[in-house]
């Protein structure tokens, strides 16, 4: 039963991330998503210390305070400081990691966390924290997760499709795009906090752009680039529970490596049918 | 206090090692990171710093010992590696580069933690402190990691060192210098591979998860500092051993604390005082010389005033009152007053009762704004062919911008013209 509940978790952190992953992949904008991931830790470490427990909802906010306040801050280097993008990322994520990681060593014994769980997280020991009903907790908080991204693109469908293909269309058509932006934002905040229980802080990347980049390999339609990175993602969190299991591993870990075999499998089939489908041609075209 | 003298006296070999272990380690990120940042790569580093994790469980895996050469070349095989998938799926694929390192990082990193447990599980004594790696063991150097990172970190300076003009070029310029028969592909090659090399020493300081901060953070702090690319290298160089040197001594005085965390917060922090304070970019330069000009604008534009009502009335040097200057062209009372004080204190005009009037210097002063002013219409007209009544407001600009050098281009390019496209005499 225990690994139902682990390939369960997976799978659910696989979706919520394949689905926001698939916008933030189109949107160019995969390393903001990496940034936050990295950002949310300090939120987290101080939401534990004020509020001395695990609940969702105070994690929720520390979590959403902290994906704003990165984004603000890369903004503010970029536009005020003029500072290059690439540059302006990679140092606020990489200080308020810092800044995880210290508050994590300063207060050791009063946070539940150490730096494995940051590091690679805790998805085996998910089926020990029951909930409702004899259902882990964690399952509880990701099926809601799931369900409210679910509604989510389907309520926004038109505004993030727009906004993410055609910025100047949508601003004719009166779709605020930083509206969308931030929204989406706060979607990949939300995600990246739930799912850094069972992935840690890190991997969550990996389920953000893995599957959605293996999804764009195969399709150029939205909705079916959706469905497939739901699919590749779970089928990712399955594979990597027995790989995981083979090799006595980390499983979030394990995961993340089958992510990378479906991607680097799909694209080396994509290359050997173009190579095969390529009739010989002269080039005088005789 | 104590600790703060027996830390800085290096009296402790430990210390010792670990001081000249971070600085040399400090200093080459910085230097290689300068490179990556101007080359706009910064986030590869990044990739390259997760991307080395499961290059030293392997190493460690194939050897089934710590030792730091033998871990140094499993993390530079596969950090290398990830900038061949980075690039091969950019080309290959249409996956944008912003998402091919996204991926790559993640799924490195993946196959490296998976690696990781896998040999902690395994029951393995000698695994103990492979774990080091993930978040650095600076406080922990000892003679033999000095050696050899501290080695390594000598051979990448001289490199560094040696093909500067090349890498100079390559940073700023790739077109030219492939149009001036650089080997610019073998050079990338080159750079990519000290990059790789760099953060695979570096990540003994402050592990893999934060080593892009030891390549990019010092590079970009240096930018607020310099325009020339040595004196970047040099302050970068700088600012990573001295935030390498505060980690230690923080994490020294209290032994819970990690270095490496605290070196990426010491370096964040003098980067965030660079982005306010720094003399060449920062934001408090800039809003400086955006006074300096404002004011420069002002002044020069007061000057033409009076220059024009003396050309007017034939006598440049006649008194103005306020009040007529104000009818000329209208300025604020408080900024009118500002400009002629200035222009005061320069002895560009003089007081003469309630009015003012231009001293000898002043009226060649006026006479070179009003003649680049004209020369600038006539130059719109003649070669960009643009109408006598649209290159006013254009002129109005430029007057203020044009330098010594090119105001003598100008007039001889355009053979000293006598008036301008409003028939206006043109004063020399």
């Amino acid at each position: 039963m225990d690994a139902f509940w682990i390939i369960l978790t997976g799978a659910l952190v696989a979706s919520c991330c394949a689905l926001l992953g698939c916008f933030l992949v189109l949107r160019k904008m995969t390393m903001v998503g990496d940034a936050i991931s990295h950002a949310v830790l300090p939120g987290i470490v101080i939401a534990y210390l004020l509020a001395q427990s695990r609940a969702s909802i105070t994690l929720l906010i520390g979590a959403a305070v902290f994906g704003v306040l990165i984004t603000l801050l890369i903004e503010t280097l970029h536009k005020q400081g003029k500072m290059q993008l690439d540059a302006a990322i990679g140092l606020s994520f990489t200080l308020l990691f810092a800044i995880g990681v210290i508050l994590i060593s300063s207060f050791t014994g009063q946070v539940d966390l150490d730096q494995d769980c940051v590091l690679y997280g805790e998805i085996a020991y998910i089926p020990l924290d029951l909930g409702w009903r004899a259902i882990p907790r964690q399952v509880w908080v990701l099926g809601i997760l799931l369900m409210s991204i679910v509604l989510f693109i389907q309520i926004g469908y038109r505004g993030l499709f727009i906004t993410t293909f055609d910025e100047t269309f949508a601003a004719s058509l009166g779709i605020s795009t930083l509206f969308w932006h931030y929204a989406l934002m706060s979607a990949v905040s939300f995600t990246t906090v739930l799912s850094f229980e069972s992935v840690g802080a890190i991997l969550v990347v990996a389920f953000l752009v893995g599957p959605a980049s293996v999804a764009y390999l195969l399709t150029d339609k939205l909705p079916q680039m959706l469905i497939l990175a739901v699919l590749a993602g779970i089928l990712a969190s399955i594979g990597g529970y027995f790989l995981a299991v083979a090799i006595n591993g980390s499983i979030a870990g394990a995961m993340a490596s089958v992510i990378g075999i479906e991607f680097g499998l799909v694209l080396g089939i994509k290359k050997i049918r173009r190579l095969t489908s390529k009739a010989p041609q002269s080039v005088f075209g005789g | 206090m104590q600790q703060l003298i027996e830390f800085f006296s290096f009296t402790n070999p430990n210390i010792r090692w670990v001081v000249l272990g971070v600085v040399l380690i400090g200093a080459s990120s910085a230097v290689i990171g300068t490179f990556a940042y101007l080359r706009k790569r910064a986030l590869v580093g990044d990739a390259v710093s997760h991307a080395i994790l499961p290059g030293i469980c392997l190493a460690f895996l194939f050897s089934g010992v710590k030792n730091p050469l033998v871990l140094l070349l499993g993390a530079t095989f596969t950090g290398g590696l990830s900038l061949l998938a980075i690039d091969y799926i950019t080309q290959q694929s249409k996956i944008k580069s912003d998402a091919a390192i996204a991926l790559v990082l993640s799924v490195f990193y993946g196959v490296g933690i998976l690696l990781l447990t896998a040999i902690q599980n395994s029951g393995n004594a000698e695994q103990s402190g492979l774990d080091k790696f993930l978040f650095g063991k600076a406080a922990a150097l000892v003679f033999e990691d000095v050696v050899v990172f501290g080695g390594f970190s000598v051979v990448l300076l001289g490199v560094v060192w040696a093909f500067f003009p090349a890498f100079r070029l390559i940073s700023f310029d790739m077109d030219f210098a492939r149009s001036a028969g650089y080997p610019v592909r073998f050079l990338s090659f080159l750079l990519a591979l000290l990059t790789v090399v760099a953060v695979a020493i570096g990540m003994q300081a402050v592990g893999v998860v934060l080593m892009s901060a030891l390549l990019i953070t010092p590079a970009a702090a240096a930018r607020y500092w310099t325009h020339h690319l040595r004196m970047m290298l040099i302050i970068s160089a700088g600012l990573g051993a001295f935030s390498g040197i505060m980690g230690a001594f923080i994490s020294y005085t209290m032994p819970q604390m990690p270095t490496g965390p605290w070196i990426v917060a010491v370096l964040s922090l003098l980067a965030i005082l660079s982005v306010l304070f720094g003399s060449k970019k920062g934001v408090l330069a800039r809003y400086f010389q955006q006074k300096r000009n404002q004011s420069k604008i002002l002044q020069e534009n007061i000057l033409k005033c009076f220059y024009h009502l003396g050309e007017f009335d034939n006598s440049l040097s006649a008194s103005r009152s306020i009040l007529d200057l104000q009818k000329k062209r209208y300025m604020p009372d408080n900024q009118l007053l500002k400009g002629i004080k200035k222009l005061l204190a320069q002895g560009l005009i003089q007081k003469n009762g309630q009015a003012y009037q231009l001293t000898d210097h002043g009226i060649r002063e006026g006479a070179r704004i009003t003649k680049i002013h004209r020369l600038w219409e006539i130059f719109l007209t003649k070669h960009l062919h643009l109408a006598d009544d649209h290159v006013h407001e254009d002129a109005e600009a430029i007057e203020h911008l044009i330098t010594p050098e090119l105001e003598k281009e100008l007039e001889a390019h355009l053979n000293y013209p006598d008036t301008d496209p409003h028939q206006s005499p043109i004063p020399y």
